[in-house]
């Protein structure tokens, strides 16, 4: 059948038309070769342009349209629901793009312009008569959510998904929910007990049939794509069967592995068994870490709980494998404090804490029950210095990042200090206040007039150890003098970084991470919440340092996201996809290794490479790449191409 | 081991006991310090304070000079030639089009290709004869001395061109202590010692020497070992200064770490020369023993 394409050229007010002569462009058109209508209109996106639009479809019976104005990011879907309406294949229609990529860069030059609206025209009808009409592709969708992390991040997430209908799983690495806030002592500004707050969510979670917890659990592969993630999870069975454990605790005293217990940030030790870090007072139960059991360790046959245990309580099975399909992920694997020992011009020294070490000094759960003593001697401390930005806020050496959250806590840190040595004194070194949050100021201010914390501008040059004390140097930097504090304690605001693993667990989903390791963003302002790869969103500090509020906001961003995702029955995908032409291919796997999406794959018997249509997100770099054009992206083939190529390079050709 | 050494104009004068008592007590330990013929000003603070190419000249003529004796190092022992040197280098290195300005301005030397490395004594000790050699030739251990080390700031910034961790050295305390010396850590150890406002703001240097020096002693410092002469003439000579200003202040002797190696590997006294000291460290090193 013969072309029979429709050129529409879009005044766009003057946009287009002050520098390209659209009458002109209409009636060289006219007559070029498959064109049976042309036709310009002062908004061509309007309902009377539109109407037109329409009209010529009917009318002249119209095989392809070019629709001549703004950018397709603007007005294709416009057009090609309009050809969809008229009965026209949607994928008969494209734009050449005569604002964005001539008038406006060539305003004033109406001969050049008009010239190359014209190339760009002729261009596109070329490329629409090798065009395909193609259906969009379905693609099934399980509504079955995977949420990696138990922290507060995660679980909000899962609990706002699970409320909605749909059934999650939320994967935690270590044996308890809660993740970071179930370490802090309160919650800034309202000084609430973090613990309660942490408790009441997890309750819940428990609780809601609809959420599914998986504690000592990772993910070990995935694949697939969005509504269909195939995923393969590893679960350390817990080595203490809770029900015959009767907490005698005669496993503990016979456990030969002690190590500093991660979650008192090393302030005291624990044995690999002992009882669970974190968890709520009345059910505590014993809980044998394998991460530090001499089993894992050393490989050794160490079997001394399970001798102890008059219960017969301990058994060592293997860790169990899970295999589940998902529509959707929930990166919430939050953070990590950045390393002490990286300050090095800051001494390591019993008595110099990070911000987490000393809030599980305040807390009532901690090592401490809630004292504040010096680790070195037990002693009250009287003169604490706390430091912020220790790491953040320094591009040269450490991160260039605010770490967003210090100001905040360092205060409430302070102001709890206080709260327990009424007579001691806390200096804070600081280089600007950042308490943007509803109500954050106000409790800035209030701890420096009525509690009567010291802030000191300036930053710590070195802390040492002098005799019974620590020597910190610094500077006040508003009344220009150095600062000597002899202090008994520190507590250094250490940055925010990713959890160790971020990146490793980027790789494993296929997401990007930023230069610090912290998951990307789809888009900073728009699409926060989403990653690049489809049906991965993000919740929580593992994106950026934030706090309580904000990770709780994400989550629930997260959440309708996913919700908006399974109110459809299936997914529809762009047909622009690849296609390979088995006839040609050679299976030499360039086209794989090529994509960005892993959405081409050579099947190992055939020798062929097959394409996922679901993944291939029609970028067209397996085309590039391939020796012998096998693989084609639909409705850009390499014909299209150089038929487009060949109009563009006209005046340049050269034959005489 | 023979290596060219560049001396530096303090060496000369003031820091003879720097010189002497580094060449013998580098001698005991099989380095020969051969000193580079026709070298001349390090460049000292022009070259460090200035992007002009022709304060670099001075610096990057005496990596010539080397280059002409067929080395490809050159060893030296004020830590700020260490630092002009070294830093000229980096400077020359970092752009291609100031290199060819330079070599052309020089035009009576071979081309320079930024090919010398730029050691200090410190580095070979550590790296090349190691601690193990070092512990094997002493004679006479300097047991309990207790000397305080003192690194001042042309050893170790900026960080790029440091002979050890900016904020955490340790190679000076691993050479004590190979040398028998009981170890103070003084936290003021990277610390400025005022430096060049010893010239017309005297009471800065105090303020910061008094810092220095206090913090060391309560720490239970006899002595200090350092490697800059500036250092030296700061640290030691201005406790008079600092007499008239603390007047708590009780004097310390203040060393160069070769003078300490000479003690310790048994070398004659006279390699020290000990009269350069403002403070004389002789009363406190004969009761300790160590010398006659």
């Amino acid at each position: 059948m013969k072309p029979r394409i429709g050129v529409f050229v879009c005044h766009c007010g003057l946009n287009i038309a002050a520098t390209v002569e659209v009458s002109e462009v209409v009636k060289a058109i006219k007559d070029y070769p498959g064109v049976v209508h042309a036709q310009d209109y002062i908004y061509m996106c309007s309902d009377p342009g539109q109407e037109l639009v329409r009209k010529a479809i009917r009318e002249k019976n119209l095989t392809g349209l070019v629709m001549s104005n703004c950018s397709p990011s603007l007005h294709e879907r416009t057009f090609r629901n309009l050809a969809a309406s008229e009965g026209l294949n949607p994928y008969l229609v494209e734009v050449a793009n005569i604002r964005e990529y001539c008038s406006w860069p060539h305003q004033g030059d109406k001969e050049t312009a008009t010239k190359k609206a014209l190339t760009i025209i002729k261009a596109t009808i070329e490329r629409v008569k090798r065009n395909q009409a193609l259906v969009p592709l379905i693609v099934p969708l399980q509504k079955r959510v995977l949420v990696l992390g138990g922290g507060v991040a995660g679980m909000q997430t899962a609990l706002d998904i699970a409320e909605g209908g749909y059934p999650v799983t939320i994967l935690e690495k270590e044996a308890y929910l809660g993740g970071r806030v179930r370490q802090l002592d309160r919650t800034f500004i309202s000084l609430e007990s973090a613990p309660d707050l942490v408790n009441e969510m997890i309750d819940r979670t428990l609780k809601q049939p609809n959420i599914e917890v998986l504690t000592t659990a990772q993910i070990e592969n995935l694949s697939g794509y969005v509504g269909n993630f195939e995923v393969r999870i590893r679960q350390q069975i817990p080595w203490v069967d809770p029900d015959k454990c009767n907490g005698c605790e005669a496993c503990i005293t016979a456990c030969p592995a002690e190590v500093p217990s991660a979650f008192d940030r090393g302030l005291v030790t624990r044995k690999a068994i002992d009882w669970t870090p974190g968890e709520r007072s009345g059910d505590k139960s014993i809980f044998l870490d394998h991460q530090v059991c001499r089993r894992v360790t050393h490989q050794e046959n160490c079997t001394a709980c399970q001798e102890a245990c008059k219960e017969g309580a301990i058994a060592y099975p293997e860790d169990r494998f899970i295999e589940q399909t998902y529509g959707a992920i929930v990166v919430a694997t939050g953070h990590d404090l950045y390393r002490k020992s990286a300050l090095t011009e800051y001494a390591e020294d019993p008595d110099v804490l990070d911000a987490l070490q000393f809030e599980r000094m305040l807390a009532e759960d901690g090592p401490t029950g809630g004292k504040v003593m010096r680790p070195s001697d037990g002693k009250v401390p009287k003169e604490v210095v706390f430091v912020q930005c220790a790491g953040s806020r320094d591009p040269d050496k450490h991160f260039p990042y605010c770490s967003k959250v210090c100001c905040m806590y360092t205060c409430k840190e302070a102001r709890r200090y206080k709260e327990k040595v009424p007579d001691g004194q806390a200096y804070l070194f600081y280089i600007d206040i950042r308490s943007t949050g509803k109500g954050y100021e106000e409790f800035v201010k209030e701890s420096v007039e009525k509690e009567r914390l010291l802030y000191l501008k300036g930053k710590v040059s070195k802390i040492a150890r002098q005799g019974d004390k620590l020597l910190v140097l610094g500077g006040d930097t508003i009344t220009g003098v150095q600062v000597e504090i002899e202090a008994d304690l520190v507590v250094l605001a250490m940055a925010t970084v990713p959890n160790p693993g971020a990146k490793e667990l980027a790789r494993l989903l296929n997401i990007n991470t930023d230069p610090y390791g912290f998951i990307q963003e789809a888009h900073p302002k728009l699409a926060p919440v989403e990653t690049l790869t489809a049906g991965i969103y993000l919740a929580g500090t593992s994106q950026a340092p934030k706090d309580i509020p904000h990770t709780i906001y994400q989550a629930g961003g997260a959440a309708s996201k996913i919700l908006s995702l399974f109110s459809r029955k299936e997914l529809v995908h762009e047909p622009l996809v690849a296609r390979v032409d088995t006839e040609i291919c050679a299976g030499c796997g360039y086209c794989r290794d090529n994509c960005a999406f892993q959405a081409v794959d050579v099947d190992p018997i055939r020798k062929k490479a097959v394409v996922n249509e679901a993944l291939c997100e029609g970028c067209g770099a397996c085309a590039t790449a391939c020796p012998s054009g096998a693989i084609q992206v639909k409705n850009l083939d390499s014909k299209q191409v150089f038929d487009m190529i060949s109009i563009v390079t006209q005046d340049y050709s050269l034959q005489p | 081991m023979k290596i060219p050494y560049y001396p530096g104009c303090t060496l000369k004068t003031k820091a003879k006991d720097l010189e002497d008592s580094a060449i013998a007590a580098a001698k005991v330990l099989d380095i020969e310090m051969e000193e580079l013929p026709r070298w001349n000003c390090c460049g000292t603070v022009y070259s460090l304070a200035s992007d002009d190419l022709i304060h670099q000249v001075g610096s990057i003529r005496n990596l010539v000079r080397v280059k002409e004796q067929g080395a490809n190092q050159v060893v030296t022992l004020c830590s700020m030639c260490y630092n002009t040197l070294k830093r000229a280098n980096e400077f020359f290195l970092a752009d291609e089009e100031k290199q060819d300005r330079i070599n052309r301005y020089m035009d009576e030397e071979i081309d320079y290709t930024g090919d010398v490395a730029v050691v200090h004594l410190l580095e070979i000790l550590r790296d090349e004869v190691g601690m193990e050699k070092i512990k094997a030739a002493v004679k006479k251990p300097l047991t309990g001395l207790k000397v305080s080390p003192y690194y001042g700031c042309m050893l170790l910034r900026p960080a790029s061109i440091g002979i050890d961790n900016t904020e955490r050295p340790t190679v000076m305390e691993d050479l004590l202590r190979a040398l028998g010396a009981e170890v103070i850590d003084d936290p003021y150890k990277t610390e400025c010692c005022g430096a060049y406002q010893t010239v017309n703001r005297k009471d800065v240097v105090v303020t910061c020497v008094h810092s220095i020096l206090t913090s060391a002693q309560r720490n239970g410092a006899e002595v200090i070992a350092l490697s800059c002469p500036l250092c030296d003439f700061n640290l030691d000579n201005r406790q008079k200064d600092i007499l008239q200003t603390y007047k708590g202040f009780h004097p310390i002797p203040v060393l160069y770490f070769t003078q300490l190696m000479a003690i310790a590997f048994g070398l004659d006294e006279s390699v020290c020369r000990f009269e350069l000291s403002y403070n004389d460290p002789r009363p406190l090193l004969k009761s300790k023993g160590l010398i006659e």
